[in-house]
């Protein structure tokens, strides 16, 4: 009986921040598909005249805007990396179909988290060289390919060959995986030998924290708006979208939801052990005569008090191991199930559950112990008088 | 091995003040078997409680086996009661989770005697009961003087100065009760020393000695000539 409090506590705890670590998952998965220290900067049209130049006048990021930040900017900077997106109809054989091809550089791959699962990323060498390599989607490669490899094909986007070096995949979703990464340089190549870029991605050092990112987000503003000739308060010359920003309140959020989650676990605990003095209370209750006999006959109030310890000790044991792997089994079997309602992979980890039973059984001890404390003082005549 | 000097007793029932024993002057030898007689309310059971350190007194001495009992706390009650007292009590008080062998073994644990020589020394005494078919039956599959017999060979176990038994019968018919008796005598023959608490005349006549308790004093103590419980049996 004791027992059926402790394991249903224990139970309620690990389903409950198990599913609370499921919400914390999909959460993470939502928000967190990208480096989580990364900038972007997009280009725009100017809303002020400034040092002669009109109104409406459109920006253009170059390569020397990449040199120049690199350069300037070391302190704050991770990596960097361009990205020219394009639409392109790719054709494999007879399959032909339509992606967008990005022009990156090496950096992009930790940007966007690419997971190579075949061959290579683009490397620096393939920047310098202008090289016609390409590396495909996981889906580019289940669409044009079938069940093939793409490994060393040719494909033709927009009527220039590439050979494909890698394959990738990508937790962004399903359109990040129907993406193509070439070498930026080899699409300014195509382009008419231009040196213009679309955007910047850039990182920095995360250990600049929160505070550091923001100022760096505030010079490379300020640069940015000089180096265009842009009116120092005009705000749409230049974007920067700043994950940290989002972070800073994603992490918030998923903040508040640990410590609900947390809350709970630590008020079911504690349901849990004021269930097993509750309970122990009663069964001392019950057993008032016998341990009026046992005192009758010699039993010292300490061998009283350590008999009921080790009993309700050894019921929370038992009745918190039988929690634990109940609890355990549970969220396994929930899985996936769930999430629709935004549970992914529920689980706990291993430390945690081991705590909160050691946890209850420490408290169900010390919960056993007060009214243990009591019945050993109990008179053995009171108690044998008690029929 | 019992004597008691001047002893009074007296309990707090809310605001009255009962005064139960008034006085009561009471020495035991080795080898005797006491009757403790008298009406309910005339203060034996209390009497009985104190000799057996189950109850503290208010004033007076007690002195058993030589030894003065005074200031007790619990851990050295606990311990002259297993060394010095078997209890037999009205009813059997047995711990109904544990068989008949773990029963009688409960004494000799509280000695720390190790479980084997335990065991021996129990299954030995409930031997010397009859019961040593039933060692390993739970006190709910024994009749009443079963019980109380396995009751006997646990207040034995401890093999201690002094037998109390109160009301041993109280809860047998009067068959079951001759043979309880006719075994505290034998006992009584071997040369322990028994106390005996009841308001039956034919069980008081089986011990040596009768005490009459009434309104806490004692108005009559005479030594009797013992009826053999065996010549009912």
């Amino acid at each position: 009986m004791s027992g059926f409090t402790i394991t249903l506590g224990l139970l309620i705890f690990i389903i409950l921040l198990g599913l609370g670590n499921g919400l914390k998952n999909s959460f993470n998965q939502f928000f967190m598909d990208d480096a989580t220290n990364t900038m972007f900067v997009f280009p725009g049209r100017t809303s002020m005249p400034y040092k002669g130049y009109n109104v409406n006048r459109t920006i253009q990021f170059k390569n020397d805007d990449l040199t120049d930040i690199k350069k300037n900017f070391p302190f704050y900077l991770e990596y960097i990396t361009p990205r020219i997106f394009r639409n392109g109809t790719v054709t494999f054989n007879n399959e032909s179909n339509s992606y967008s091809f990005v022009g990156v550089s090496p950096a992009h791959q930790i940007s966007e988290k690419t997971i190579m699962m075949r061959g290579r990323y683009i490397n620096d060498l393939d920047v310098k060289e202008k090289t016609k390599y390409a590396v495909v989607g996981r889906l580019v490669e289940k669409d044009l390919f079938k069940d093939k490899s793409a490994l060393g094909e040719h494909i033709i986007i927009n009527n220039t060959a590439y050979k494909v070096i890698g394959v990738f995949q990508d937790e962004g979703g399903d359109n990040e995986e129907r993406r193509i990464y070439v070498p930026y340089t080899t699409l300014q190549l195509i382009e008419k030998n231009t040196d213009d870029i679309n955007q910047i991605v850039l990182a920095y050092k995360p250990e600049l924290g929160y505070a550091g990112a923001m100022l760096f987000e505030e010079k490379l503003t300020k640069f940015l708006k000089e180096k265009h000739e842009i009116a120092p308060d005009d705000q749409s010359g230049v974007f920067i979208r700043n994950i940290a920003d989002n972070m800073n309140q994603n992490q918030q959020l998923s903040g508040v939801l640990t410590l609900i989650v947390t809350f709970v676990g630590i008020g079911t605990l504690i349901a849990g052990v004021i269930g097993i003095s509750n309970i122990m209370v009663f069964v001392i209750k019950e057993r008032t005569k016998e341990i009026g006999v046992r005192k009758a006959l010699g039993a010292t109030p300490f061998s009283i008090i350590t008999m009921i310890l080790q009993e309700s000790i050894f019921i929370t044991l038992i009745a918190g191991y039988v929690g634990l792997f109940l609890g355990v089994f549970v969220l396994k079997m929930i899985g996936d199930k769930l999430e629709d309602y935004f549970i992914l992979s529920p689980y706990i980890d291993l430390g945690t559950a081991i705590t909160a039973t050691i946890i209850l059984i420490l408290f169900g001890a010390l919960a056993g112990y007060v009214p243990a404390k009591r019945a050993a003082r109990i008179q053995p005549i009171v108690a044998l008088r008690d029929e | 091995m019992i004597v008691i000097k001047d002893l009074h007793k007296s309990y707090k029932m809310g605001s009255n003040v009962l005064h139960v024993l008034k006085g009561i002057n009471f020495n035991v030898e080795e080898g005797e078997m006491v009757a403790i007689m008298g009406s309910s309310g005339s203060g034996k059971s209390t009497l009985l409680n104190i000799v057996g350190m189950l109850d503290l007194l208010d004033t007076g001495s007690y002195t058993l086996d030589g030894v003065p009992i005074v200031n007790l706390n619990e851990t050295k009650a606990a311990k002259y009661r297993n060394k010095f007292l078997g209890f037999i009590f009205q009813s059997f008080n047995l711990i109904n989770y544990k068989t008949a062998l773990e029963n009688v073994a409960l004494p000799l644990y509280y000695q720390r005697v190790p479980k084997k020589e335990r065991d021996e020394k129990a299954m030995q005494y409930l031997t010397k009961v009859g019961l040593a078919n039933w060692a390993t039956h739970l006190p709910s599959e024994l009749s009443g003087g079963q019980k109380q017999r396995v009751a006997i060979a646990r207040a034995l176990a401890a093999q201690p100065k002094v037998l109390l038994a109160d009301e041993p019968t109280g809860a047998l018919d009067s068959t079951t009760s001759y043979e309880v008796m006719q075994l505290l005598q034998e006992i009584n023959d071997e040369g322990k020393t028994l106390l005996v608490v009841t308001h039956e005349e034919d069980i008081a006549k089986m011990c040596k000695r009768i005490v009459q308790l009434k309104d806490g004093v004692i108005i009559e103590d005479k030594k009797v000539n013992q009826v053999r419980a065996s010549e009912y049996v």
